[in-house]
């Protein structure tokens, strides 16, 4: 079937209150904005600074004290883990954006002009080509490991893969009848990649955000797990869990419960994306089964 | 289609040029100095101009680069700093973990993605559909690492059915092999499980909203010829784009995995030689990593183009 009825993404959000009747939306955009305020307001939650050391609590389990016990140090892992938040946070943002700029950029071009495809596809195939977390592991390396090139870092690994998904959309796009329909009257090239390709692929677009965000804060998290990330004494999740690990048998709860936290927004995230995914493209709405 | 096909096996070389610059580049940018990580601190000087003489270290970059290409020509990756070895053979030596892990991985993710994304798909919006939807996402959350050590606590040390670290090469039994192999296998087929099943499942929705589904429906054709013929061969390209994506993803989680694991395989290797500088060793890592990823984008790419023939090349 080919659609000729166009989508209007901006349209449907006059009815915000639409939006809230996809309980995955709200379910997952209530769990990104709890973490987000959790780790936000770190100073107002926290129990404990999360740098200070008291070698006489080392490596005590979880208690009314420290809800997710201490490290090696004798650090507070409920308070690291919050203040790891914010870290992730900014991280997992960054990177959705400038890799969703990009790579949107370069998968409207590769899709719509043929010759460029090419060219394009080619380099991009070149750098999807490495395995991302050596690519991220080498890249971190080079620039040295500062959060701001860990983002750079992560947005050199997604964008081509954000690229390619738009493109596979756009190769779809314009082969419909609404943007031959527009050709034949005579719109431009610019105005049929924006006014009718552009407005058709945000669903992909943003789910594909929303699976790069989430990725990225479990790759920041793989990285400083590794210890190729953001230097250890910073708290981030994968930091955190890291110092845990010589200790996995005698004090699992220093990975146990910055791991779940990584997995709820990760969740979040996730979910409100596909929630998103399902509201957007009405041609899924009505569908129940057969 | 043949020259579509002549097209995209030249289009390898270019891509592979890329490859190959960009790891060169990275490598050669990184601060630190081989030479003085391999003779350690307390190296002389002449001792050091030596070594990087010996390495080519004193060359400008550019002639670094062009004799790299050249030996690539030829078949040469040279030799690993370290090991003294030809890269090609440390590179061999290190496959056959991963090489099963990759493989065991996909078919554990294919068979729980595949199946869950279609039961997903037929009972949509029903409690099934909720909970394996949930549970996909919930999987697609799961940083690799932090599920490894879960194992290793759970199956590890509490069951104790599954080594925790090391590797038994397959001359030593199959059995063996799969055993050491099985938690970090489980592993990365339950992370990337998720995203086969989510793109199974919006896959299979997007074809079953289509007017040809309902016609066969309507003409009369059983539930599950409609299913298994008119709905998942129409839903089967974006499966196996995802499929061959995964193939990369599993060979960056074999890096963390591997770590975790000690297995003595690739994506080891690989974290090694770049926190070593071995540089010959990790371009020679990422050339090959990327030759077969290269290669089976290719392939899906012709399948895609085999199977859709909507799809038009240029």
């Amino acid at each position: 079937m080919v659609d000729t009825e166009e989508k209007n993404f901006f349209s449907r959000f006059k009815g915000l209150k639409l939006v809230f009747k996809y309980r995955s939306i709200t379910i997952g955009l209530a769990l990104v904005t709890f973490l987000l305020l959790v780790s936000l307001l770190a100073p107002a939650f926290s129990t404990h600074n999360p740098m200070y050391k008291d070698p006489n609590i080392r490596l005590s389990p979880p208690s009314r004290e420290y809800f997710f016990g201490t490290d090696n140090l004798g650090q507070d892992v409920y308070s690291r883990t919050l203040y790891g938040g914010r870290l992730s946070f900014l991280t997992g943002f960054s990177v959705m954006f400038i890799s969703g700029f990009f790579g949107t950029l370069l998968g409207l071009i590769a899709g719509y002009y043929r010759r460029l495809d090419f060219v394009i596809m080619r380099v991009l195939d070149g750098f999807m080509a490495f395995p991302s977390i050596l690519l991220a592991i080498a890249l971190t390396a080079v620039l040295g490991g500062r959060l701001s090139n860990v983002i750079i870092a992560l947005s050199i690994v997604y964008t081509p893969s954000s690229a390619r998904v738009i493109r596979s959309v756009v190769l779809i796009i314009r082969e419909t009848e609404y943007v031959e329909a527009s050709k034949s009257i005579g719109a431009s090239s610019l105005r049929i990649i924006f006014c009718h390709i552009l407005p058709n692929s945000f669903a992909p677009i943003i789910v594909q955000g929303s699976y790069v965000f989430a990725r990225a804060v479990i790759l920041e998290a793989a990285l400083s797990f590794l210890g190729a990330g953001v230097p250890p004494w910073i708290p981030t999740w994968g930091g955190i869990m890291s110092s845990g690990r010589p200790y996995m048998m005698v004090a699992p709860w220093i990975i146990f419960f910055p791991g779940i936290v990584v997995i709820l927004a990760v969740f979040g995230l996730n979910f409100f994306g596909d929630g998103l995914r399902d509201f957007s493209d009405p041609r899924l709405r009505g569908v129940r089964g057969m | 289609m043949r020259q579509y096909l002549i097209k995209r096996i030249l289009a390898l070389v270019p891509v592979l040029l890329i490859v190959g610059f960009v790891g060169f580049l990275l490598l050669n940018l990184i601060p630190g100095d081989p030479a003085l990580v391999i003779l350690g601190p307390e190296a002389t000087l002449d001792q050091v101009n030596k070594l990087r003489a010996e390495l080519g270290l004193n060359l400008p970059i550019y002639l670094r680069l062009i004799y790299w290409y050249a030996r690539l020509f030829r078949g040469d990756l040279g030799y690993s700093i370290f090991s003294s070895l030809p890269v090609l053979q440390a590179i061999f030596e290190r496959l056959q973990p991963t090489l099963l892990l990759t493989i065991f991985s996909l078919i554990i993710a294919s068979a729980i993605g595949i199946t869950s994304g279609i039961v997903a798909a037929l009972k949509r919006g029903t409690w099934i559909d909720q909970i394996a939807t949930s549970l996909s996402i919930f999987g697609l959350s799961i940083p690799s690492f932090w599920l490894s050590l879960i194992l290793i606590i759970m199956f590890g040390v509490w069951v104790r059915w599954f080594p925790v670290a090391g590797y038994e090469p397959l001359k030593n039994g199959f059995l063996k092999t799969l055993r050491t192999l099985a938690l970090p296998s489980l592993t990365l087929g339950f992370v990337n499980s998720a995203f086969i099943s989510r793109v199974t499942r919006s896959s299979m929705l997007e074809v079953m909203s289509q007017d040809y589904i309902k016609v066969a429906r309507a003409k009369g054709l059983s539930y599950r010829k409609v299913i298994l013929k008119h709905a998942l061969r129409n839903a089967i390209l974006p499966i196996i784009t995802v499929m061959g994506l995964t193939l990369g993803n599993l060979v960056s989680g074999a890096v963390v995995v591997e770590t975790i694991f000690a297995l003595p395989g690739i994506g080891q290797l690989a974290l090694s030689s770049i926190l070593r500088r071995d540089y010959p060793l990790t371009q020679g890592i990422l050339l090959f990593t990327a030759t077969v990823f290269v290669l089976v984008n290719l392939l899906v790419d012709i399948l895609y183009a085999f199977l859709d023939p909507r799809i038009k090349y240029g």
